[in-house]
């Protein structure tokens, strides 16, 4: 395999660490969901914290795709 | 061993395809980020060229400007159209403050006003085609993460002294725990900075790759199959416009948690919740 070959892969195992961050904001939106509609009247307050869980979870699939990016710069 | 020679040779088939392809077809997809000076300067060494960027960056701090003098300028007991969204921004920033920071937190309402706006606008103009989103540059996100955490740093060893590197002990650690949870604690304390500018950074950048992308298969579909990438296109957009919103208002947020802590050394003052 040459390293042309070697880092496309790369750029493509790096890019498979959003599957983890599918979990999460599906986790985040699933407990909004359960705690709206146990308590309705918290929906404001919880709602704050689950867009800054959701921009969180969001940047760490980001990071995967920097990292591809980082390997395509490197490459040839 | 025959297989693995086999398997090899066709990887490197699918690559000179793949490369001969992309001289002819297409380009990278970070071209649509790269800048070109229109004016090179330089002042002692230093590069200072004017660019793309840089005259984006002027319109939208002319067009905050502009925006407010004006929503401020008039102050009538019943607002109109501008005044009232003004209105809106400033209790939504000031909401954001008192829950994190609390009273005190206000006198460094104008910086954070001002970063909200400035990131708000350089992610809602980078949506226009043809613009620039000057927030799509990490080194615009990273000088504004740096600024933030360095000042909330500064703040902390200006209010509390010496007694500010307590940061590094969560309140309750028993002592023998120590020298595991202050270089925990250290690392973690670095890498605040440098998410904040990567999270930006990479939101913008990847939003727009999916744009260009999706875009190119419309195009490349043609007319019987091209118009259902062009429909996602357009969702796309949408939620493009309120990601810009999510992650100035996250960068906001993350600004006032960080220099609420540093205001209330392990919040045992009186907090906001």
């Amino acid at each position: 395999m040459d390293s042309a070959a070697a880092a496309l892969l790369g750029m493509g195992l790096a890019a498979a660490g959003f599957a983890g961050a599918g979990v999460g904001i599906g986790y985040i939106f699933g407990k909004m969901i359960e705690a709206v509609a146990r308590q309705p009247e918290a929906e404001a307050r919880v709602g704050k914290y689950m867009w800054i869980g959701f921009a969180l979870v969001e940047a760490i699939a980001l990071y995967g795709l920097v990292i591809a990016f980082i390997i395509m710069g490197l490459r040839k | 061993m025959r297989t693995g020679r086999r398997s090899g040779g066709r990887n490197h088939n699918a690559v000179h395809i793949k490369r001969k392809h992309k001289s002819t077809m297409e380009e990278s997809p970070l071209h649509p980020f790269e800048l070109h000076n229109w004016i090179p300067i330089s002042l002692g060494g230093l590069d200072i060229s004017i660019n793309k960027a840089v005259v984006i960056m002027w319109v939208v701090v002319s067009l905050v400007a502009v925006l407010m003098v004006r929503a401020g300028s008039a102050r009538k007991l019943v607002p109109g159209k501008l005044q009232n969204l003004a209105e809106i921004m400033v209790d939504f920033i000031r909401s954001i403050i008192m829950d994190t920071m609390g009273k005190a937190g206000m006198r460094f309402f104008p910086l954070i006003a001002t970063l909200f706006l400035f990131i708000l606008f350089c992610n809602l103009i980078g949506l226009i085609p043809g613009s620039y989103t000057v927030t799509s540059q990490i080194i615009v996100t990273a000088v504004f993460a740096c600024l933030v955490y360095g000042l909330s740093l500064v703040m902390g060893f200006f209010l509390h002294g010496i007694k500010f590197l307590g940061i590094l002990v969560p309140p309750g650690t028993p002592g023998w725990l120590l020298p595991l949870m202050v270089p925990i604690e250290l690392i973690s304390q670095l890498a605040r900075p440098i998410s904040l500018a990567v999270r930006l950074f990479a939101n913008m950048t990847a939003g727009h790759v999916i744009l260009g992308v999706l875009f190119g298969l419309s195009i490349s579909g043609g007319l019987l199959i091209g118009w259902l990438p062009f429909a996602f296109t357009i969702a796309m957009n949408g939620l493009e416009v309120g990601i810009a919103f999510i992650q100035a208002y996250i960068f906001t947020v993350l600004t006032c948690v960080y220099m609420g802590d540093a205001f209330h050394l392990h919040g045992h003052d009186e907090h906001a919740h």
